[in-house]
């Protein structure tokens, strides 16, 4: 029988901080290629902005999990020396790039959930990943105002972007399933206050993004079959594409600096 | 230790000497990012918060802050970084602010528009609410129609 507040194994609690920053790493990433390509040099700006958060907000949750660990794993160790299979990523943010709509929703749906989690975790009992969480949710705010923006502009603008809009949630709205999935793992750190049970979010997350989606004249697809597995290390091939591209050079020249 | 006193105070007028490295206008105490200066152990150790986690400004920071100790024959020092309460633009002092919109950029600001720094009106529209650094968004003016940076306001 566990107590009201049993405290969480080591596992846990890194497992909390490697998915938060395998998260916001691997987005943050595949974001970054967009840099150079942009449609105009404001939503480049804005794109780089992101990045730059999403990247900083991985720094701190994988120094975290570093020092949870407690094996002297540095970020750049955990960023670039683990394999596919040790990656804890949500698929959701693995999901190609494709067109500027198939990224501003995968964006959207990914702020939604990463702004109600956020808030959840700013509570956590755990007082380094409480104030990781109080900082982060300051700055994902602004990233759900700018999607939820451009969903609206494109899904309610010409035909030709709803249609694309249309296309977009047809490709990702199955990676939706796996952010309210709970696993063992969630639910230790559920029961130890540490972090949020995934499931408990899925009405505030709904609601936001039908909200969103009813301005955008969209609609999610219906009878969809969720996929998941990321969260415990099952990728898609895309995921090797990301990390081959991410950890060529320091692999190739290890301890490399500027 | 009866020196401590006037010896905080000294690190402060260091502190305050130094100029945030992107907008060099205001020091890093304007801009509300440090939040104590203690000494433990004999050392200095200054307590600082970011106001954007992955802002690259952070170990230039950081680094500008031991060079001004160390070129005031202050060393070593402890620099200690604190996300939590999480920094607000609510942190800049009032100088600051004011040094901000003389400059050209519209301090933060909780109104649903900003003020055109230039000419002073409210009639003004955002352009980009991303700008040049991550504590920045772009606006013009349509009265005079200067384009401008706003500070963006991070307070709730």
């Amino acid at each position: 029988m566990r107590s009201p507040s049993p405290a969480p194994t080591q596992a846990a609690l890194y497992a909390c901080a490697i998915r938060l920053g395998d998260n916001n790493l691997i987005l943050g990433q595949q974001l970054a290629r967009w840099i150079g390509h942009s449609p105009e040099l404001e939503e480049e700006l804005g794109t780089a902005n992101v990045v730059l958060d999403l990247i900083g907000h991985a720094r701190v949750w994988l120094t975290l999990a570093g020092e949870i660990e407690g094996l002297n794993r540095s970020e750049d160790e955990l960023a670039f020396f683990r394999d596919s299979r040790d990656f804890h990523n949500l698929l959701l943010v693995e999901q190609p790039n494709g067109d500027f709509a198939d990224t501003i929703t995968r964006q959207f749906l990914y702020d939604a959930w990463h702004r109600l989690y956020l808030a959840e975790l700013r509570g956590s009992q755990d007082a380094r990943i409480s104030a990781i969480a109080q900082k982060a949710a300051t700055e994902v705010e602004y990233h759900l105002q700018r999607s939820r923006e451009w969903v609206v502009r494109l899904g309610d603008g010409t035909a030709l972007s709803h249609d694309k809009m249309v296309a977009a949630l047809e490709r990702v709205w199955r990676f939706t399933g796996e952010l309210f999935e709970d696993d063992e793992t969630d639910r230790e750190l559920a029961a130890a206050g540490i972090a949020p049970l995934p499931s408990t979010l899925h009405a505030a997350w709904q609601a936001e993004v039908m909200r969103t989606l009813e301005r955008a004249t969209l609609s999610p697809p219906e009878n969809v079959f969720m996929h998941s597995g990321g969260k415990c290390g099952r990728h898609g091939e895309q995921h090797s594409y990301i990390l081959a591209e991410m950890q060529a050079l320091p692999r190739m020249y290890p301890g490399a600096t500027w | 230790m009866t020196h401590a006193e006037p010896r905080t105070q000294d690190l402060w007028e260091i502190l305050q000497a130094i100029p945030d490295p992107e907008i060099p206008v205001i020091s890093l105490v304007e801009l509300g990012i440090i939040r104590t200066v203690e000494w433990t152990h004999q050392r200095p150790r200054i307590t600082i918060s970011p106001t954007y986690v992955g802002c690259p400004a952070n170990d230039v920071i950081q680094e500008d802050i031991r060079k001004a100790m160390s070129d005031a024959g202050i060393g070593p020092i402890d620099i200690v970084t604190a996300l939590a309460p999480p920094w607000t633009t609510d942190w800049i002092t009032p100088a600051g602010m004011d040094k901000l919109r003389a400059y050209g950029i519209a301090p933060p600001s909780r109104a649903p528009t900003h003020t055109c720094p230039q000419c002073g009106s409210t009639q003004t529209q955002i352009v980009s609410p991303f700008g040049s650094t991550p504590c920045k968004g772009i606006a013009r003016c349509l009265s005079c129609t200067e384009p401008f940076e706003f500070f963006k306001c991070s307070a709730t």
